[in-house]
Order: C-alpha cells, then structure tokens, then sequence
C-alpha cells in the first residue's frame, strides 16, 4: 500500500484539509465549520474517500480548534505556529519573515536572525472575523469590500487595537457620510497597523516577506496596504497560492515523521468517535423549562402594546420621530392620540440619509392630503446630519427621546436600559429627570451587533439564531468580558463540540451579563429600582429579554415597539413642542433631495478634525466631524475660558521658546507626569546651562511614529504616545535627553501617600528598554523625588556630576533652588486663572464642567478636543490641580495614595460644593488605578446630589459618546433646575 | 447610598476566641504552614481551597471590572464562602495581605469592606496583613517572634516547592510527590505544635526531613522541557489564579521551575533601602530594614547549604544572586507590584538555564507593563535562544487561547 500523509488544519472559522502522496499534493479542501468542528472534519474526510482509501494514512491535526480534536481522538497534533515555521523552511528556505493572518489568530515568524514566534495577544482580536465583520457594517460582502478598498481616494485613521475599537471609529464615518471605498480601504490599513504593533512589537520586518492565511490570500486590497506600508515589491513580498493551505500542509509534513498509521476506514472512526465527546465546558440553566414557560412568558410581554392605526384610513395632524442610530435607522410616525400610524426599522446601509429620503417620500405618498405633519424631531448618532439634510424641527439627545417614550408605556418608570446595536445605554430616572447615565465603554460596545454578525458568520439570520437558544438545555458560560474575548470562548466551547443551541443561549446570556456587570455594575436587582423598561432592537429578542429578567430576577417590561423608542420618543417630543407647522422639506423638496460627500482635513487648528462636506440639494451644505465652530464659517465665537486650553498654551510656550545658540541641548518629551514638571526641568537645565528642547505638541503621526516600539498593546495611550516624542526628540537631533524616573509624586498633604502609578513612575525604564533610538542618545533616567529640596539637591549632584562635565555642587543647588521657584510660580499661574475662571463663570452665570482627569490629559491627542466640545455647550472648563487649591481635603473609604488621583477626590469635593459646577472624570482606557477612584469620585458627586458623569478615553478619536453624555448631563441638570424652580 | 467613613468592623481581642479567621487562596503550600504556626497562638484559620465558576461570578458581581483580575478573585472566593452556609456568619472574620506598595493591589482591602457592604455582611471583620502598619486589628497582632516563625514556615514552604517541581515530573509512583508535600506539612505541623519557641536546630532537622521525604521519591530519570513561571504574585503562584498552569506543563511533559516567595519579601524590605539610596529618605527605616534583610537572607542561605551539591537537587538561587544579577536591566528602584525582582526572576532563570519562561499577570496590570513585558525584548536579546511568552489572566480570557500560545513555546523548545 502507497504512504499518504494527511494534514488537517482546524482553525476558528474553517477546516482545511490537505493530503500529499510522494512529495506532492493530491487533495486539497477549505470549508467554513460554522462551528460544527468535528462533524465537519469527518465531512471532509468522507469527501476526500476517493483520494484515501486503500492507502496508508499518516495524520497530523492542528490549528486552534483543533487541538481538543486530537486528544478526544488520540491523533497526533502539532501546534499551528510551529507546522507552518517547518513548511516554510522547507518549501522556501529565503523566506525572512512569515506573517499569517488567519480567522482569529495572527502570526509572525522571523526566520532570520534570531528565531522569534509570537502569536497575537488576548486583547488583539481577530484578523479574519474582524474583516468579516466589519463588512457587514458596510453592508457589502467580504469580497465586495476588498473590490471596494482598491478604489480608495484616502485613508482615515481607524484604531487598530481590536475590532470592537475599530467599529466605533467605522461607524460615526459611515453616518458622516464618508466614502465607502475609502473606509474599506482605511479597514485594511488597520489590519496592517495592528499586524506591526500587536505582533511586530518593534522589531523589523524585512527581506523577503511571506503572507500567508485565508485573509492575505482571498483580500487583494489588504496585500495592497502591506505592499505600501512595509515598502515592499514584488520580488520581496510573497503571496503563495499555497497560502491558505500551507498550516494544514506543515501538518502534513509532520505527519510524515508519526509512526502512528491509519486505513481510511479506522482513521473515519477515530474522527468520528470524537463527535460523541462529553465536553468541560461550563454551562447555565436553561433559559426556559418547558414549552408551557415560554408561552406565558410571550403572553406577559404581549400586554406592552402600543395603538396601531393604519395610515391610510388616518386623517389629521401628525407627528414624525427620526432615530438615526449608528448601525440602524427607526422612523415613527404618530397620530393625535399618541397612536403608531407608521414605522420603519433597518439597517443604516451606510448611508442613512437614502433610507430616511425614501421614507419620507413613502410616508408623504401615504398621507396624501388628510395627513399634515405638524412636527418632526431626530436623535441619535446621526441627529445632526438628519436634522439639516432633511430641515427637521428639533433635535434631541437620545436620552431624552428614550426616556420620554419608556414614560409613555410605564409613566412611573424607574430604569430604563436599551441595547442596541452599537451601544448600550442605562439611565436612572430621579425625579422625573434623567439622571445617573451609563454608556458602554469602547471595550463592551458592539453587543447588539456582535449577536448579529456571530450570527450571520454561522449562516443564520440574528431571529434564527437566537430563536435556536430558547429551547437551549445547556447554555454554555462565556463570560462577559468584550466581544473579542467572547470569540475566544465560543471557539473553546466549538472546540468541545458544543451544539449551535447552547452556544446561541449563552451568547444572550453574555451579552446580557455584559450589561448588568460592566455597564450597569449592579450588586443586586434592587439597585434599578422597581419599574425597569428594556428597550432597543435587541431586546426584540426573546432569548435575551428572558436572559435579563432572569439574571435580574425581575420581570421587566419590553414594549412591542422596543426597537422603535427612540424614534417614538422623538415623535412624542416633536409634538410637545410644535409650533403647530412643520420647516421639513416638503414632497417636492424631498424628491429632488440630492447629497453628496467629501472629506477633508481641518486646518483650523491642531486637532485637525476630519471633516465631512455634506452637500445637499440647493447647495446646501453641513459639516460634520468637527468639535469646534471654526471650521463652519460663523466666523470666531468667543471662546469661553478652559483651563484645559489655558494650561496646555502655557506649555506650547516652553516648545517655542528660542534657544540661544550656542548652548548645549537637552531633549525633555512632552508627556505623562512632565506635562506638570516641565517648568521645573526647564528652569532647572536651563540655570545650569542648557538649552532645552521639548518635543513638541502630540497627534496622530507623533503616536505612528513610535507605534512599533510599545511592548504592552494594553497599556494607556498617554503611555504609548511618549514612544512617539522620544522619536520626535531623536529627529531633533538632541544627543541627550532627560526623563526621570520618579517613584514618589509630590506630597501635596492630601493623601495617605504620595505615589505616582507604576506606568508613570517607571515608564523611562521601559523607553529604554525597548527604543532603538535611544541606543545612541544619552539617555538620562535618573531616579528623583522632588518633596524634599536639599535631598534632591544632594542626589542630583551625584547623579549629574557623573554624566554633565564640569557641574559643581552650588551650580546643582542653585538649578534646584530656581527650578523649584519655577514649579511655584507655575502653580500659582493656574490657581489664580482658575480663580479668575470661576469668577468669570459667576458673574455670566454659566455653568462649570469641573473635568477631572490627570495632568497629561490637556493633550489634545489624548483628550480629543473634549474640552473645547465642553465650551462649545456653554460651560467654561476647569482642571483637577486647579480647583485643589480651593477646597479642602476630602476623606474617601480606599487606600488613597496616588498623589495624581487624590486630587481628583478633591476635584469632586469642589464640584459638589461650588454652586453650577459638574464633575466629570476623564479616564484613560487601561487605568487600572481608575478602576478605583471612578467609584469613590461617583459616590462623593451622588452623594452631594449631584450627576457623576465619566468620559472613557482611548486613541478612538469619536465624540459620539461624549456628546450623548454631555447633552444628557446639561438637559438633567437643567430639568433638574426647573423642577426645583417649580417647588419654590 | 453609602455613607463615607462608617467604621468598618474591628477584629477585637474577643473574636480570637470565637471567631474563625477565612483565608484566601494565594500559596497553597506556604499559606498552610503559616496557618499551623498561627493556630499555635490562638487563631481559628481556615485556608479556602474552594474552586468553580461561583468564584468569578461573585467576583464580577461585586468588584469593579476594571479592577484587576486577583482583587476580583480573592475577594470572589471569599464571598463565596460566606454564602456557602458553611460558616457561622457572626462568628466568622477574613484576612487580607495589604503591602502598601504603589499597586493597586494595596486597594484590596477596601473593596473586600465595600463588597461585604454591599452584601449586608458589613458586621464581618477584615484584618490586614501588612507590615507597614497601615492597619491595626486589636484581636489580630503579630509579635516578632510570631513574625520570626512564620518566616521559617515561608523558608520551609518555599522548600517543599521546590524540591516538588523538582520530582513531580518524574515519579516513578503516580501522587509519590504531592504525598511527600502532605506528608511534609503534617510533620512540620506537629512539630510546631504547641511549640511557640523554636531556632535553628529545629529548622535544621526539618530541612533534613524535607530533603530526605523528596530523595526517597523514585524517579524515572529522564529530561523534560524546564519551564519557568514567574509573574504577579497572585496568578503566578494560585491555581485558582492561572488556570491551573502547573498541571498544563506537567501534562504538556514539561518541569516547572518557580522562584520562591521569600524573595518576595526580601524584595519588599530591600525598597526602603533603595528610598535612601535614591532620595535620601529616612536613614532609621534604610537601618532597620537592612538589618531584617540581611537576617532573613542568613536564614535563606541556610537552606541553600544543606542543597549545595546534592546528587539529586538543583539549588535555589540566592536572593543577592538575583538582585545583583537584574541591574543591567532595571533600577532597583523600580518597586512597585512585584517591580524589578520580576525582571530580575526572568533574568535568574535565563542564567540558570531554563530557556522557556512564561510571565504571567492579570488583564492589565500595571507594573507589569513596565518589569514584565517591557523587558522582554532586552531579556531575549542579552541572552539569545531564550524564550518569554506573556500570558494575561483574566475572567474572560479563555484557556485556549492561553494554552495554545504555551503549546507554541513548548514546540519550539523540542
């Protein structure tokens, strides 16, 4: 009998199988599994019959599901990485780097040099899938986006770091209306940027490049934007048409080398015997006992109606609600009597102003001429854009939509929770004004649609799969942390050969858990008070709905119109607040309404906004993507005073300042703890002698200039941006530079100790460590604390007098005397501007946002312009270190010993006490340390009956969020005062 | 709404009497001696060796997600007990480790109080462990020769793990080694029982004891893959914490090789001379610590003597070994979570030969940003042909994803 050798590649999406007989390649296969893994593996094992029988079987198994695939059956395995290092060193021994990117898995191998293997980490996301999924937020099919992406124009910055980020920077450019071709493009780019900062980690890649994997294989625009971005060519860059199959080939290759052999027939058997395999995976109660059950649960949920009437048969006035969410678009339509005459729920398309024009000229043929629309009101993501394409009357916050529609089904509702596709969004009801708003982060968001692609990635409808799980007798346990880990579990529960229906249950119970624990963070169901509405189009699902009541413990009410609310809710604003006629285009107007869109780059100050040029019909034209009214033409508004922009003008002043010649330099980076130290360090160099050089203002290239040096993809972005400075002072051309390393902060008197975080305190260590620049610098890192002079004065000579040549024990005390000078005037500069900030606010009676977040945060990089967006509502902007002169100290119940954070206890103290005055914290995602003080600061705010109101940060550079939560703060505040207007 | 600063419950001298004293999981074999010497003074102390999805659960439902990974563990697992019915509520208190250090691990504390407030379990006492004297529970005191004894429990416990990694793989009798622990810990518990004096000599039988339980183990004599694992303190040394890694690498055919927790500690002191050194801060607090240091290191050295040149044993490695051997790649000023002896563990390990080390932390750990996964590259590069993977712990972070990355190392050191 003839020696076949069979490899079998079982990764997370698909299964392929090859069989090679004497050297070559007689038989190969690729097939998505749809998570049936072993069944499909004895599928293809029987289609390969022909090709197998009668000969005498080698086998190797790898991939990631197919690991638990080898043990169940006995055969052997061989990790992926490691068959695909041997496949190419045999097949294409010049090969220097090999980067495979597979369904959810990316690989690099160096080949030259020294041997290195590394695999994507945890908070990488997938490759594959994410491609996948981010075509179906274009609506269009993987392959169509790839033939997209080839006529791309220009490239927007998406993050990179993992699909749940990326999404939310794909979505706000979809609803500005920009280019598809160019997102599709801007999608790939991304992939790239992730493949050299999540896997590369810095270290090259060159010579001859292999691309390997399903994704580089099928994805001609994604081989386009490797080509560019690591400046190969043809001869350098490798495309096999092997590449999907080369893993399985490796495992092949292995095979050669088992003493193990198998006939077809036994080899079917041990397959096969797998598929019967008790699992370890955990699981849940069912979601429904009996059939009996769920009718009475469908029943109870029946009652939640609205009134429908047939707009044909209605005459009268009428009132429309638009909500132009960011995956889908709601329009309601509603009578007199608050009764529903016509709706509409869809998909965005990616272009939600096509959707929202076709039905306007539908609902205008159907009302003919018995129905005036009186008043029309949008909300949601694309509020703005609705609003002027179409002339609406109103726009409103979606909070306030939501609300005012949950009232209408339960008026004496307590709670109110909507998951939608993109965003979930709890708030608490107090006082009959919104109050206490909870968005998702960045890290949980995507829910909604992450049931629906999982969905659409295993062939099914997200009604279908989801209907699959009700009867589920064993939900499996994934968790409920993002999206991107949930992957990783149904890929452990696949690989335990869980059925569809257990994975769908659990799933809707994942995605529920995500709600409560980390969105809402509930300690019991009593914590949402008595009446809970749930809303949103997923709660259209029963699978879910009953995951939340159960994990509640409660029953909730969903209205039928669940998906609707918002638009609901708009349409029974517009018609509380018409002026009894409506300013929307008319029929006419709405048939010859035209739109189209270009984007450009702001030039109107260092934000540099994407800007998108809507242009309508009668050349109209509206802006969007901006935080400011700059670019829009009204000419300079008056800027309202910002301790943000203040601070951060100071500071611009050090980078400008003129040397003077003939001095020596020394380079100081613009980041973390030195955007406070900096006036200290420059005096300080600047006594002894030296010209000092700041690296400059953070942006985008700063940050894509040191990208590929960041050895932790989890750290701050504050963190990662200083990579990018320390370039900047290396282009420069400084040879030496200064960043110290400092355990300790100052002991400002009002915490238990006065630490910096350790990323703050040892980031030098790390630069060091990693940067290949600073090789040939002199690098400086001295460790210092600065709370007593005479220690500092003692330790910097010892360190100084090593390293600066002629610097002599009075010249050191001297610096230190003037330096210390230096950072008290500095500090009295922002008291005093801050004192005069506040008066300012009085005597115009504004309203003061107290934005508390840490030194580094005026970086416009960092912060995204959310000061200026603050302004731009009215309040004038005050900073943490500034207002923790004006009060006292406040006691808090943790271990408070961070100097930077107790500030913030301290902020929050302010806020409560001064009259006007909100706090809102600014987080920067990964701050393990905010973990902390974001609970201790809400319960300080709520307990002086005020509104905490956090802003998550990242390098995602959309405002969406913010905005929503901004507008819901000043509206709750506002109703707040006008109830408590009305009891006086 | 809570109110700030109700007072929490104190541990009062009466409690020591009634009270069972509910200790989280973080060393198994070391916790369990430490648990023998206490006993001996008059605790109540029940080590949790409780596992299963509960504990996470409870953990997400009362610790800030973001929060990392071990805080959400330890104060699960302690939850959990609680609900178990196991205990008699009002007769029952917890422990907890507080450093003190720049880490949010000093935090735990609070948030266990706030997690049992949020329970309506507030009336239960929490008693720090530190030695910084951030907290005092008058029922709870540790005397210095308290403190003296349990040092030699962690020289013992550090000991008996060792000489564990070091025949597990191996044994000839499948469970020859976890018996020997056990027996190991019953003997050493008796004979600190009712023993609140003892020195040198006893140590020095002891010593000899454990030596002698482990040589006894027959062994197959083969060579398997060295692994070592170092990390943050909690997910390197708890199961519970690391998806039981210990026994992936055993079944995965490999040896773990795991520095011990006195260097933890000695690493701990050595911070307040290293605040002299760089800032010039308090000269008594650099003398004291010196002097604690260069005692416990007198002890750890001991041990070391009795296991040069034995036929059988690889030697631990001396703690000024380690310390020296990290400063061409870290400050010791580095000190917050487990700082630069992280660093300085990879470092040891790379030297002694053990090619293949994972460094383990939660989710997002900070210091290990910087000591952990910033050093990395530098490892690998001055000592080629040594390989580091980072593994991230995490309630969400599945096991396959964890043991895959594992399987990769190990095929590449075949």
């Amino acid at each position: 009998m003839k020696e076949l050798f069979l490899g079998i590649d079982i990764g997370s999406t698909t299964v392929k199988l090859v069989a090679v007989e004497e050297q070559k390649i007689v038989y190969k296969k690729y097939e998505r599994h749809y998570s049936k893994v072993r069944e499909k593996a004895c599928e293809m094992l029987s289609a390969a019959k022909d090709c197998l029988k009668d000969k005498l079987i080698k086998v190797a198994l790898t991939g990631s599901a197919g690991l638990g695939v080898a043990k169940a059956g006995g055969i052997s395995f061989i990790q992926e990485v490691f068959a695909t290092r041997k496949i190419v060193e045999e097949m294409m021994p010049d090969t220097d780097v090999v980067i495979e990117l597979g369904g959810e898995d990316a690989k690099i191998i160096y080949l030259s040099g020294e041997l290195e293997e590394r695999m994507n980490g945890t908070c990488a996301g997938g490759t594959g899938a994410f491609i996948d999924q981010m075509a179906v937020l274009l609506d269009v099919t993987p392959a169509e986006m790839d033939e997209l992406s080839l006529k791309a124009e220009r490239l927007y910055t998406i993050a990179s770091r993992c699909g749940v980020f990326a999404k939310t920077d794909v979505q706000p450019l979809l609803n500005q209306g920009a280019k598809k071709e160019d997102i599709a493009a801007s999608i790939f780019q991304a992939v790239v940027d992730q493949t050299l900062t999540g896997l590369a980690q810095g270290r090259e890649i060159t010579g001859n490049v292999l691309f390997l994997g399903g994704p580089l294989h099928f994805f001609k625009g994604l081989q386009k934007r490797f080509y560019e971005t690591l400046d190969l060519n043809e001869k350098t860059a490798r495309f096999p048409e092997i590449a999907p199959f080369a893993v399985a080939l490796g495992a092949a290759y292995h095979a050669s080398n088992t003493n193990e052999t198998y006939s077809y027939e036994s080899l079917l058997q041990a397959l096969q015997k797998t598929a019967g395999e008790v699992n370890t995976t955990h699981h849940l109660e069912p979601l429904f006992e009996n059939e009996q059950q769920y009718r009475e649960f469908v029943e109870r949920h029946k009652k939640s109606d609205v009134i429908h009437q047939n707009l044909e048969e209605y005459s009268g006035a009428a009132y429309l609600g638009v909500d132009c969410g960011s995956t889908t678009t709601k329009m309601a339509l509603i009578g007199e009597d608050n009764q529903l005459l016509y709706s509409y729920y869809s998909s965005n398309k990616g272009n939600p102003l096509v959707i929202v024009r076709e039905q306007l000229l539908e609902i205008y043929r159907l009302c003919g001429d018995r129905v005036r629309i009186k008043g029309c009101a949008a909300t949601g993501y694309g509020e703005e854009l609705i609003k002027n394409a179409f002339h609406m009357d109103f726009g409103l916050v979606e909070t306030v939509a939501h609300f005012r529609a949950a009232k209408h089904f339960c008026p004496n509702v307590d709670f109110i929770i909507d998951i939608g596709g993109q965003d979930m969004k709890c708030f608490k009801i107090h006082n009959n004004c919104i109050d206490n708003i909870m968005l998702n982060e960045a890290c949980s968001s995507g829910c909604g649609s992450f049931i629906e692609t999982f969905a659409k990635s295993m062939g099914y409808t997200v009604q279908e799969f989801c209907k699959r799980g009700i009867m589920a007798k064993r939900p499996i346990d994934l968790g409920s942390r993002c999206t991107v880990f949930m992957n990783s579990s149904v890929k452990q529960a696949q690989k335990d050969g869980a059925p569809l229906e257990d994975i769908s249950a659990g799933l809707s119970v994942s995605v529920v858990k995500n709600a409560l624990y980390k969105v809402i963070r509930v300690n019991s169901a009593d914590d949402l008070g008595e009446n809970v509405v749930v809303q949103g189009g997923t709660f259209l699902n029963d699978a879910i709905l009953r995951s939340f009541e159960k994990e509640l413990k409660k029953e909730v009410i969903r209205p039928s119109i669940a998906g609707l609310m918002g638009a609901y809710g708009a349409a029974l604003y517009a018609k509380e607040h018409t002026s009894g006629s409506s300013t929307m285009l008319s029929q006419q107007q709405t048939l010859e309404f035209t739109h189209s869109a270009k984007s450009v780059r702001c030039g109107g100050c260092t934000n540099h906004c994407n800007l998108t040029i809507n242009i309508f019909s009668e050349n109209r034209r509206y802006i969007s993507g901006n935080r400011c009214e700059k670019p829009l033409g009204k000419g300079e508004s008056k800027q309202l005073p910002d301790m943000y922009a203040y601070k951060m003008n100071r500071l611009k002043e050090y980078i400008d300042m003129p040397t003077l010649g003939n001095r020596p330099k020394v380079g100081i980076p613009l980041v973390l703890n030195l955007f406070e130290l900096l006036p200290f360090w420059y005096r300080f160099f600047d006594v002894l002698g030296y010209d000092v050089v700041v690296s400059g203002v953070s942006n985008r290239a700063v940050f894509n200039k040191g990208q590929n040096s960041i050895p932790s993809d989890t750290v701050c972005y504050p963190a990662k941006l200083v990579h990018g400075h320390v370039e900047l002072l290396a282009e420069k051309g400084v040879d030496t530079i200064f960043y110290p390393c400092m355990t300790y902060n100052f002991n400002e008197g009002h915490s238990d100790n006065c630490y910096n975080c350790p990323v703050v305190a040892y980031y030098p260590e790390l630069l060091s460590a990693n940067m290949k620049c600073l090789k040939s610098i002199r690098f400086l890192m001295p460790y210092f604390e600065l709370n007593d002079p005479k220690a500092l004065a003692a330790t910097a000579y010892n360190y100084f007098s090593k390293y600066l040549p002629a610097v002599s024990r009075t010249d050191i005390k001297k610096a230190v005397d003037e330096a210390y000078k230096a950072q008290q005037a500095w500090q009295n500069d922002i008291t005093d501007a801050a004192r005069k900030t506040l008066e300012y606010a009085k005597e115009n009676n504004l309203p003061i946002a107290v934005l508390a977040g840490r030194p580094y945060h005026i970086d416009p990089e960092i912060n995204h312009g959310i000061n200026q967006l603050i302004t731009s509502y009215g309040m004038v902007v005050l900073s943490e270190d500034c207002v923790c002169k004006l009060t006292e100290n406040q006691k808090v119940n943790v271990l408070n010993q961070w100097t930077y954070h107790s500030r913030m206890y301290k902020a929050a103290k302010f806020a409560v006490e001064t009259p006007g005055a909100q706090l809102i914290q600014l987080v920067s995602f990964g701050c393990g340390i905010d973990a902390i003080t974001t609970d201790e600061n809400r319960e300080i705010v709520e307990r002086g009956g005020k509104i905490y109101t956090q802003l998550k940060i990242d390098d995602i550079n959309n405002l969406g969020a913010v905005k929503i939560r901004i507008r819901s703060l000043l509206e709750a505040v506002a109703e707040g005062e006008k109830n408590a207007d009305i009891k006086h | 709404m809570q109110t700030l600063n109700t007072k929490s419950a104190v541990f009062t001298e009466q409690m020591k009497q009634t009270h069972t004293i509910l200790v989280p999981n973080m060393l198994p074999i070391q916790l369990k001696l430490m648990i023998a010497i206490l006993e001996n003074y008059g605790y109540k102390m029940e080590l949790l060796e409780t596992e299963g999805p509960s504990i996470v659960e409870y953990g997400l439902k009362n610790v800030h997600n973001d929060t990392c990974y071990p805080a959400l563990l330890v104060i699960g697992q302690l939850i959990d007990a609680l609900h178990s019915g196991k205990y008699d509520l009002n007769k029952v208190a917890l422990i907890l480790p507080q450093t003190g250090g720049g880490c949010r691990a000093s935090n735990y504390i609070h948030l266990m109080r706030k997690a049992l407030k949020n329970n309506g379990l507030e009336h239960i006492p929490v008693i720090s462990l530190n030695t910084m004297g951030l907290e005092s529970s008058p029922g709870f005191k540790i005397t210095p020769q308290m403190m003296y004894q349990i040092l030699y429990a962690l020289i013992l416990g550090d000991l008996i793990m060792h000489l564990y990694h070091q025949t597990r793989p191996y044994e000839v009798q499948t469970g020859a080694s976890q018996k020997a622990v056990d027996n190991c810990i019953s003997v050493i518990s008796k004979e600190f029982n009712g023993r609140t004096a003892f020195g040198s000599r006893l140590m020095d039988k002891l010593y000899d004891r454990v030596i002698g339980e482990f040589s006894a183990i027959k062994l197959t004599g083969e060579s398997k893959v060295k692994v070592g694992i170092v990390g943050e303190i909690y997910v390197k040394f708890s199961p519970l914490g690391n998806n039981n890694l210990e026994e992936f690498l055993l079944s995965e055919n490999a040896e773990v090789v795991m520095p011990g927790l006195l260097d933890f500690c000695l690493y701990c002191i050595y911070g307040d001379i290293q605040d002299r050194r760089l800032y010039g801060r308090s000269l008594k607090a650099a003398v004291a610590s010196k002097a604690i240091y260069k005692f416990i290191l007198s002890k750890q050295r001991r041990v070391l003597e009795k296991l040069k040149g034995h036929p059988r044993f690889r030697n631990m490695t001396d703690f000024e070994e380690t310390r020296r051997g990290v400063k061409p790649y870290i400050n010791l000023g580095a000190q917050m979570g487990e700082g630069w002896l992280l660093t300085g563990e990879m470092v040891e390990l790379a030297h002694s030969g053990v090619r293949n080390i994972i460094c383990t932390q939660p989710f997002g750990c900070l210091p290990n940003h910087i000591v952990g996964k910033g050093m990395i590259r530098q490892i690998k590069e001055k000592n080629p042909g040594v390989n580091i993977i980072s593994i991230d712990y995490d309630p969400g972070a599945s096991r396959i994803n964890q043991e895959n990355r594992i399987k990769l190392m190990l095929a590449a050191a075949k």
